[in-house]
């Protein structure tokens, strides 16, 4: 038995592809790399061809030894399990506390280093590619959060957008300004945002991440005071490097309290990128907890023509209508213009209450019940009505909720906590609706 | 950033897999008897009809929806005031012996439905009794059951589509729930279509149908319910693509407060947790964050600076 396991373990090491070599390399076992690297290449075409399909992968030993196939569903369904019962314990002990409003100012490098064609078609290119995707996931998960965009050239930082709400007018400035020349200095950029990061609210999270593709920075002064400045505001800064580890920028992130990574190449560093989108876990100093006013405006039906009060202009159908003032507005998020009430669109808001009221975890319900017990309970899955019969009466492996007693099967177990977020039998029943 | 319209799938057939969701509340099906009938002796067009004509509707319904494509498949979901249930699934072959006859498959529907309404009824009966103003269905119950049912891992085949055929006003203590479901189906491209038939329009219906792509329709005249049905719901999601139908009147994106379940358009907001809350409160009930300072405007002290310049060039 161990014997077939170590054959498999070496095939895994000659059949690993570009991808779990770079994770392997993260991990740091750098010593395997080379011997790896040999071993692909010296494969044969049909080695290379089992390598792969990996199919001695669908196998499995059973207890006596035997090849069996491996039953995916229940193997996934257990994976799934575990993962969910650490997350409902992971939330029990700590109350949901994360900093979901976050002014952040994208950093992007745009100096010499930045034509460089180690990415392809050039980091520029690359990077502004990764930070589109970056924008556009930031605000799913983070719906009442802001972006502005750096850039830094020439030795001079230049603000590009205004920090707000709206992923596209961000991305389409950042695509238009796609030039890269002089020197890039880290001290003016963060003295810039430290100026208007300083006038946001107090309950807001202030960040900055700096994709810095740049080995060097040319600053007019200090930058040291310059980045105790920025603790002291508690601006909390990130830098994801392009090239190689900077002590500058390393000392930066430690001293406000964010993340500096280094990216190996394109998928690496969309990677690193897009792990900032999620919110960082709150530091309660870091942003005082509020309640903010806000409307939640109706969208004008279409074809009605109106002046909104953003552009000043006249504009048909869409629209919402402020319900303090009852102007009109193109976008949301945004702000009346006449009134000043925060506007937003509620089902943003809603997107993250399945976080608040998660489905309690399902029982699993033991396949051994005594016959008579299991033939009187129900024998459809609830939700998609399926038989829980697998093969003549044996009841399938399934699942109860603690709550409503409904039974569901795998599938559906999986579908109601990953998707839908409500126990169709909790919900089809009055009295245990809150 | 807005949380509109589903990207649309390319579909390689039109077989559809289609869940009807009816509303079967009795107290608002009892007030719409009671004032068609006081509305019969004028000469306005009906804007209300009783529950046995509205099945008159929906039935032919059904009926058209299994005769556009074999492969059809169409389920029915009744809505109540305290459960939800399965009625009809057409899928089921062995009740209804496949393509079991029209008056069979009519029949087998009003017996099933009568069922259901006792069974509702006595529930409500049960411990706990329905308050007075529970007149609203129970809506999330349902659409969470269509959409457990249309779940795309399990059938590749067909495509889901949920029609939901509603009455009774909205239940703002279902707001988190009926949004969790209308996420789901936009993740799963499911649209939801809606035909309002109450005095109100539906604000759950408007967003559902708004954000998962679907159509939304409070038809004016309750009398040729059937046109509007056959005419715009039973249209296949590849067809829609050619034909003109209804623009969305508006959409009302009002919520409900956590804290009374009152449907507002203007409330606060917790910070740490994005609860939504009718008035000022001290302390956040859902993430117990402690709001020691007044309320605020977001970014009232900033606005007024950052007006000028939207992009620099
Ligand atoms: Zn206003
Ligand atoms: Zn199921
Ligand atoms: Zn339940
Ligand atoms: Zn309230
Ligand atoms: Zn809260």
């Amino acid at each position: 038995m161990s014997g077939s396991v170590e054959v498999q373990r070496r095939f895994d090491l000659a059949g690993m592809g570009e991808e779990a070599t770079r994770r392997r390399r993260r991990g740091g076992e750098e010593d395997d790399e080379e011997e790896e690297d040999e071993d692909e290449r010296g494969m044969e075409a049909w080695e290379r061809a089992y390598a792969d399909e990996r199919s001695w992968e669908d196998l499995q030993e059973d207890e006596s030894g035997l090849l069996r196939p491996i039953d995916t569903k229940t193997l996934v369904h257990a994976q799934y399990r575990r993962r969910l019962l650490q997350k409902s314990a992971a939330s029990a002990a700590s109350r949901i506390q994360k900093g979901l409003i976050r002014y952040l100012y994208l950093v992007v490098d745009l100096s010499r280093a930045a034509s460089e064609t180690d990415y392809r078609p050039s980091r520029m290119v690359a990077v502004a590619k990764c930070a589109e995707a970056f924008i556009r996931e930031f605000f799913d998960q983070n719906p009442l959060s802001h972006i502005g965009l750096v850039t830094i050239k020439d030795g001079v930082a230049h603000r590009l957008t205004d920090i707000g709400g709206s992923p596209e007018s961000q991305i389409k400035a950042l695509m238009g300004k796609l030039e890269c020349s002089g020197d890039a200095s880290l001290q003016n950029a963060l003295e810039l945002i430290h100026g208007y990061l300083s006038q946001i609210p107090s309950y807001g999270h202030r960040e900055v991440l700096i994709l810095y593709s740049a080995r060097n920075t040319c600053d007019p002064g200090d930058i040291m005071e310059t980045i105790k400045n920025c603790k002291n505001a508690k601006i909390r800064c990130s830098v994801i490097g392009l090239s190689a580890e900077i002590f500058i920028c390393k000392h930066l992130c430690e001293e406000t309290g964010g993340s500096y990574t280094v990216a190996l190449d394109e998928s690496h560093f969309k990677e690193l990128l897009l792990e900032h989108a999620p919110p960082p876990p709150a530091i309660a100093e870091y942003a005082a907890a509020n309640l903010i006013k806000m409307g939640f405006p109706q969208r004008g039906a279409e074809g009605v023509i109106a002046i909104c009060s953003c552009h000043k202009d006249v504009k048909i159908g869409g629209g919402y209508t402020c319900p303090r003032c009852k102007a009109r507005v193109c976008e949301l998020p945004a702000e009346c213009r006449i009134c000043g009430l925060t506007l937003v669109s509620s089902p943003h808001l809603a997107r993250s209450y399945h976080h608040l009221f998660p489905v309690t975890p399902f029982n699993e319900v033991s396949s051994v019940v005594p016959f008579k017990l299991s033939q009187k309970l129900a024998q459809t899955c609830y939700g998609c009505q399926q038989s829980l019969l697998s093969h003549g009466s044996k009841p399938a492996p399934h699942v109860s909720c603690p709550k409503c007693n409904q039974r569901f099967c795998l599938d559906c177990d999986i579908y109601i906590h990953e998707s839908l977020h409500n126990c169709p039998g909790c919900e089809s029943h009055r009295s245990s609706t809150t | 950033m807005n949380a509109a319209s589903a990207p649309s799938k390319l579909y390689s057939d039109d077989v559809s897999l289609i869940v009807v969701l009816l509303d079967a509340n009795p107290f608002f099906w009892a007030s719409s008897a009671a004032a068609a009938g006081d509305s019969a002796s004028s000469h306005h067009p009906t804007t209300t009809l009783p529950f046995s004509k509205l099945l008159n509707h929906v039935i032919p319904l059904l009926n058209s929806l299994l005769l556009l494509n074999q492969l059809n498949q169409v389920v029915l979901v009744a809505t109540g005031v305290n459960s939800c249930g399965y009625i009809y699934d057409s899928g089921d072959g062995g009740g209804g012996s496949g393509c079991g006859s029209v008056p069979a498959i009519c029949s087998e529907i009003l017996r099933r439905l009568e069922e259901f309404v006792v069974k509702d009824r006595l529930q409500g009966k049960g411990p706990d009794k329905v308050v007075a103003t529970g007149v609203s269905s129970l809506l999330s119950g349902s659409l969470s059951l269509a959409l457990g049912f249309s779940d795309p891992e399990l059938d590749i085949h067909s495509l889901g589509q949920i029609l939901c055929l509603q009455g009774s006003p909205d239940g703002p203590e279902q707001y988190v729930a009926v949004m969790n479901a209308i996420f789901s189906a936009q993740r799963s491209m499911i649209p939801i279509d809606s035909c309002v038939m109450g005095v109100q329009h539906s604000a759950f219906l408007q967003q559902a149908s708004y954000i998962t792509g679907g159509v939304y329709l409070k038809p004016q005249q309750l009398d040729g319910l059937f046109q509007y049905l056959s005419a715009v719901f039973a249209t296949d999601l590849q067809s829609r693509n050619f034909l003109q139908l209804p623009k969305p009147a508006g959409v009302d994106f009002r919520a409900s407060c956590f804290c009374h379940k009152k449907t507002i358009d203007m409330g606060y907001v917790c910070s740490v947790c994005l609860s939504i809350f009718c008035k000022h409160h001290k302390k956040c009930s859902t993430c117990g964050s402690d709001f020691s300072q007044g309320p605020t405007d977001a970014n009232a002290s900033t606005d007024r600076k950052r007006k000028t310049s939207e992009v620099q060039p």
